[in-house]
């Protein structure tokens, strides 16, 4: 029997970035609040320390700051006629484990999402008729606008201290920034990462070809930035270690450089580590949620938690796998189309672009963070004219070096062998002279796509382990060979020495290779509860004092990074919650 | 035995010593058990550990990796990594050592995997579907290579020559060595990504002995704070003494 503590105003499930802004914004409302946490604690001046902070083998092979599959997997199968088979090792995406969540060991790319994104179904049939939306594709707008969005975007990146040049300051475009953004009331905080020598020539070729590159946002503090909760970030060092590592330098922006310090010493707040939640209570006919059940996983021991407010601040498949384990929606099913929870699953298309190599020119790939880059939007989304294309979407094409840690990082001309003394003198010579153009694309919704439970494999809990169907389709496909012909143009303009072979998205998604950890979808924001599970202020139809954060409540995903919304929706549903909901609990849109 | 083939016997009772021996500079300990009868060893100088002497007498120190086991990673290692002007051979560089400590640590032993049956087969696409930990997987694999060159060349694969070595390796690689129940494209593949693991990841674990795979490709190593140094060494090349790990502790 699960023992049962005292009820507090409301508890986070998850305390990576969205669980760490809402318990913030809403002790500081007044509310007591308990935020549970599956993995352990952090202490950045520990754990992030130099030297050992610099370790690929450690980091990036092992995997130090990522969720463990033995404890909790999902499986996954390309359709829904196949029999799926666990994620065994953690692979195509990495979800944190601990308090910070994949905020610890993230790039921190942080973008806007563009306003035709946020009401992508209206936008595409108003330019092309609704015919021409194929059938099984199942985008669907976001149930909140850009413009509503926008003192959100702000905020959070007032947070973070990002790194960046603004392309549209209310409504003025901006030569170097990206001039395809939605309007901005504010700069960048701080300026722009500085670029090395292949983001330049990337930027130039560009230019010459009539592009509109611009430098990547990316929540690596240029110089110390003082965030709107009064902490300060250190200056981001260039040091080429950032993605799946913590940082010494407190540059990179995560809830213990930007939060967590502030809730840490408000005795409103109260952190669980170590506590794992394995289902809410539900009272299904009052649509209220009474609490959540977790394991204390240093004894064993299960407790209630009773709550007023439950907010699911897990990862997204954490989220999707909460609601299906506390019986809370009805599953998706791609049969019928019915049901809500699990769909629209979607991931985004990456290990897409084309290796370079430059007799003449040093490039010092291990001197980056992932904000040295220069990016070009012009053929993402909705940027350029689709008519007659066969494909909706597109993708961010993008050069510059963020990492040459060297177990990953050795570029080879095509027809060099793998290892070998051949090998040896291929690595030797080109690690100082590669580049890569990459491609990240846009992974519009399918019918075909969604989250269930297995009816097989089970986590370390005995709960099922949730089931990803999931595969390319010909969208992909089409949208993958359209931008890479831009890349090849922008790759030939450049002129290297050896061009490599291009990178195409072809064939089954396979689970193994690292891709992005930008899963989206399964708990999907709408207007209509039976095609969504959360309305515009992300609280679920099904129970009116559940809140759902993150990217599980994006209807699809596009070419960028989702941290960006992910924060600023955070901010948005933490004010409606304050403002409304605690004055007069009950649903704030009516079915 | 033939002029082109490394001779076994004396890796497994010396190879385990010998980076240390080019480390500092003390001559390789004495095999014990030489197949060929051999001068007397340099003599040890007195100030080398005794250690070093003692565990000579006893075969290589390896934590899981036994005399075989590790004679085929050293063979493995040294066709992938062989010695050349860019570096010594994978052994020499450390790879067994870092291969064997690899299997003794907890992910050896299959931490974050998950190990739960029932197994199938899968596509390519599903990833790792078996039940062994790595360290069980490294196991079962060299047996099930050594079992192959058996019946293909008559001798385990640290026997071979060079060039069948290489030969040995290729048909892994191209998934045309028929091992018997077991997926050889797939061990070769964990072969390479762990030896090459060990020939670039931090000395502190092994391999990359003196940084030897660093300064191969020129990767500084740390501090890795380039803040002032980005714009500075912009299409310049920025060479200098790799640092690792422990010369910061």
């Amino acid at each position: 029997m699960a023992t049962r503590l005292k009820e507090v105003d409301a508890v986070m499930v998850g305390m990576g970035w969205t669980g760490s802004i809402m318990a913030r914004e809403l002790t500081k409302a007044g509310l007591t609040v308990i935020g549970l946490e599956r993995g352990g604690d952090i202490n950045p001046t520990e754990h992030f320390a130099l030297p050992a902070v610099r370790d690929e083998l450690r980091f990036s092979r092992r995997l130090e700051l990522i969720q463990d599959p033995a404890m909790e997997t999902l499986t996954f199968r390309h359709r829904p006629s196949e029999t799926a088979l666990p994620m065994r090792r953690m692979g195509s995406f990495l979800p944190g484990d601990s308090v910070g969540g994949a905020a610890n060991h993230w790039g921190g790319h942080t973008w806007r999402y563009l306003p035709t994104d946020h009401v992508l179904r209206t936008h595409l049939t108003q330019r092309y008729g609704a015919s021409a939306i194929p059938e099984d594709m199942t985008i669907q707008d976001w149930a909140v606008t850009y413009d509503e969005l926008e003192p959100y975007y702000d905020k959070f990146e007032k947070l973070c201290g990002v790194a960046g040049k603004a392309g549209n300051l209310r409504g003025q475009k901006i030569d170097g920034g990206n001039v395809f953004e939605g309007p901005r009331s504010d700069e960048f905080p701080t300026p722009p990462l500085k670029q090395g020598l292949s983001g330049m020539m990337f930027e130039k070729a560009c230019r010459e070809l009539g592009y509109h590159p611009f430098p990547r946002p990316a929540s690596n503090s240029s110089r110390p930035y003082t965030n709107i909760e009064g902490l300060t970030l250190g200056a981001c060092q260039y040091c080429g270690f950032c993605d799946r590592n913590g940082c010494e330098a407190n540059a990179k922006a995560g809830p213990h450089v930007c939060v967590l310090p502030k809730l840490r010493e408000d005795p409103k707040f109260t952190l669980r580590t170590k506590s794992w939640v394995s289902r809410l209570t539900y009272d299904k006919a009052a649509k209220k949620v009474t609490g959540v059940v977790y394991t204390d996983i240093r004894t064993g021991e299960e407790y209630e938690q009773p709550a007023g407010i439950v907010v699911l601040s897990a990862y997204v498949f954490g989220n999707v796998s909460l609601l299906l384990h506390s019986g809370i929606g009805e599953q998706y099913d791609p049969a019928t189309g019915k049901g809500a929870v699990g769909k629209n699953y979607c991931y985004q298309l990456s290990r897409m672009g084309v290796n370079m190599f430059f007799e003449d020119k040093n490039f010092n790939p291990f001197m980056g963070a992932p904000g040295t880059q220069m990016v070009i939007d012009d053929f993402d989304a909705d940027n350029f004219d689709h008519g007659g294309l066969g494909f909706f979407g597109g993708c961010i094409i993008s050069c510059g070096h963020g990492d040459g840690r060297p177990i990953g990082y050795r570029p080879t001309p095509p027809g060099t062998p793998r290892w070998g003394s051949a090998w040896k003198q291929a690595a030797a010579k080109w690690y100082q002279h590669a580049l890569n153009i990459s491609l990240s694309g846009s992974n519009y919704a399918n019918r075909n796509h969604y989250l269930d439970l297995d009816p097989t494999y089970k986590d370390q809990l005995g709960r099922p382990l949730l089931r990803l169907t999931y595969n390319f389709v010909e969208n992909d496909f089409k949208l993958s060979e359209y931008c890479m012909q831009t890349a090849l143009k922008i790759a030939r303009a450049m002129n290297p020495t050896i061009l490599g072979n291009p990178r195409l998205r072809r064939g089954d998604y396979d689970i193994v290779p690292y891709q992005s950890t930008h899963n989206t979808g399964g708990t999907i924001m709408g207007a209509d509860p039976k095609t969504s599970v959360v309305n515009r202020y992300l609280q679920a139809w099904d129970a009116h004092n559940l809140f759902i954060m993150g990217a599980s409540t994006y209807p699809q995903q596009v070419s960028f990074n989702p941290t960006g919304p992910l924060g600023a929706l955070t901010y948005w549903s933490s004010e409606a919650i304050v403002n409304k909901y605690v004055k007069s609990p009950g649903p704030l849109v009516q079915a | 035995m033939a002029n082109d083939t490394i001779p076994r016997r004396k890796f497994l009772l010396g190879a385990g010593l010998a980076g240390t021996a080019v480390a500092t500079g003390l001559a390789a300990p004495p095999p014990a058990e030489a197949q060929t009868p051999q001068p007397a060893a340099a003599p040890v100088p007195a100030s080398a550990p005794a250690l070093a002497a003692a565990s000579a007498s006893e075969g290589p120190n390896y934590l899981v990796l036994t005399a075989s086991e590790a004679a085929f990673i050293s063979a493995a290692a040294d066709t992938m990594i062989p010695a050349d002007n860019l570096s010594p051979s994978g052994t020499d560089c450390g790879i067994v050592t870092f291969v064997d400590r690899q299997l003794a640590s907890a992910w050896g032993g299959g931490a974050k995997l998950y190990r739960s049956g029932p197994f199938h087969k899968g596509k390519p696409e599903h990833g790792y579907q078996l039940p062994l930990t790595p360290r069980e997987f490294f196991i079962a694999g060299i047996a099930a290579t050594n079992a192959w060159t058996r019946k293909a060349y008559k001798k385990d694969f640290d026997r071979l020559s060079p060039k069948e070595r290489e030969e040995a390796l290729k048909a892994l690689e191209a998934g045309k060595a028929e091992l018997e129940s077991f997926n050889g494209k797939q061990f070769f593949e964990a072969l390479l990504t762990i030896v090459m693991e060990g020939f670039f990841a931090d000395p502190i674990y092994g391999g990359n002995k003196d940084k030897v795979a660093w300064k191969m490709i020129g990767f500084p190593g740390l501090p890795a704070l380039y803040a002032n140094l980005i714009e500075q060494y912009r299409d310049k090349p920025y060479l200098v003494e790799p640092q690792s790990i422990a010369d910061f502790s």
